[in-house]
């Protein structure tokens, strides 16, 4: 049992070099195993907690915090967009009624102009009325004193033609009685 | 390797040779110092997460390429996994637990090429991680309850006779965590190696060599499960176990 590989290769393995038993229940070799699983888990938790890990870690914080800011800022532009469409509108409404207030302007200014236009014509009509009355009047009065005059002189006439004598007073006086009733 | 000539009549394999720790440089006597196939493999464990958790990183980019997003992906899976089940105040012990997760992911999955070597597949390797875990956690309970970290074994919602039986039941369990833990995952990650070894040794036989050919496709795709299965579990119940140590109030 005890030859030269076997003092060399350790008591877990025959002479054939192939394992006695299960290698892993071999006393041998676990220090070494332990030794350098230890070793190897310092070394991976030096990398990770002093490289790997802050590393990815301050990544992550910052890409959170970059998706947070751009929403943040995509809200700000919304209600930028929002307060535009209102100016928008307010402006909108605010030409609509100067608009109206123009028209209403306009058309009180047309009115005013026209009533002047209308009263002129109007009293210019009254004028001209007013006018062919007194000449209609003067008319009419002249025609009733060529009429007594007319009456006068044909009563005159008569009456001394009639054979009959009158003086001009009793002749006027008689027409003028006549001429009344 | 002639096995046909040391075996003599009738087929002999050595499935178990694959766990034979030698030094990684010439021959001689293993001591505890002695730089083996184990503390090469062990190496190559760290270069890879290294490589993936520094190098992979490097960028900082906010929008992350492919290999960063991977490593962002296994920080978010591990970070989540301790906040939902240890609790927010765990998150400062997240380096420990990364650690060890990354450590046995990544034997797991070295392990699984071929003509590797798998240290989660040794007993002493899963012993350390587990018995290691179980004693700081257990150390931790106590730093931060004081004698109150007892209660966990005193539950306060079991009827007042039953309390001592169950107080009896749940240190028993408490002590077989660690054992569990280890035994665990060497039982899965050592016995899937034993078994391709085997599936490859009937390979050689020609009448056998497709279904053996076949049973080693299967049994490597049920082994890329059990590797990150097992890391998985192995993290998810230090974490309970995290949990249990600082709020042993149930």
């Amino acid at each position: 049992m005890e030859t030269e590989t076997n003092q060399v290769a350790g008591v877990c393995v025959d002479a054939g070099g192939y394992a006695l038993g299960m290698p892993q229940l071999c006393a041998d070799w676990m220090p070494n195993q332990i030794f350098w699983l230890i070793i190897t888990l310092i070394a991976i938790f030096f990398v990770l907690s002093r490289i790997a890990l802050p590393r990815i870690g301050a990544v992550l914080a910052e890409r959170s915090g970059t998706i947070t800011n751009d929403i943040a800022a995509a809200e700000d532009y919304r209600n930028k967009a929002a307060q535009a469409e209102a100016a928008y509108e307010q402006a909108l409404a605010d030409a609509r009624t100067e608009a109206q207030a123009i028209i209403a302007t306009a058309k009180a200014d047309i009115q005013a102009e026209l009533d002047i236009e209308l009263q002129k014509a109007d009293a210019e009509i009254a004028a001209k009325t007013a006018e062919s009355e007194a000449a209609i009047a003067e008319i009419r009065e002249s025609s009733v004193k060529s009429i007594t005059a007319v009456a006068k002189d044909t009563a005159k006439e008569l009456v001394l033609a009639m054979g009959g004598t009158a003086d001009a007073k009793t002749i006027t006086a008689a027409v003028t009685a006549r001429m009344k009733g | 390797m002639e096995p046909e000539e040391q075996s003599g009549p009738g087929l002999v394999f050595h499935p178990l040779d694959q766990f034979i720790v030698k030094p990684a440089f010439g021959d001689g006597v293993v001591n505890w110092y002695t730089v083996t196939n184990v503390t090469v493999w062990m190496g190559i464990t760290l270069l890879c997460i290294f490589a993936l958790f520094v190098l992979g990183s490097r960028g900082r980019a906010i929008i992350p390429s492919r290999t960063q997003s991977v490593v962002e992906m296994i920080y978010g899976f591990i970070y989540k996994m301790i906040e939902d089940i240890s609790g927010k105040d765990a998150t400062r012990y997240f380096p420990y637990v990364m650690t060890v997760f990354l450590f046995i992911l990544f034997a797991n999955y070295l392990a699984l090429i071929p003509m590797s070597y798998s240290p989660t597949s040794m007993i002493a390797v899963t012993a350390t991680l587990g018995f290691g875990a179980f004693i700081a956690i257990t150390i931790l309970g106590f730093v931060k309850n004081g004698m109150g970290f007892l209660s966990l074994f005193w539950v306060s919602a079991a009827p007042l006779a039953l309390r001592p039986v169950i107080a009896l039941i749940e240190i028993i369990s408490y002590f077989v965590r660690p054992v569990s833990l280890s035994i665990r995952l060497v039982g899965n990650i050592a016995a899937g190696h034993v078994v391709l070894k085997v599936f490859a040794g009937f390979a050689a036989i020609a009448v056998a060599s497709p279904a053996a050919i076949l049973g080693i496709v299967a049994i490597y795709g049920l082994e890329v499960l059990v590797a990150g299965i097992q890391a998985y579990v192995f993290t998810i119940l230090i974490c309970v176990y995290l949990k249990d140590a600082l709020h042993p109030h149930h």
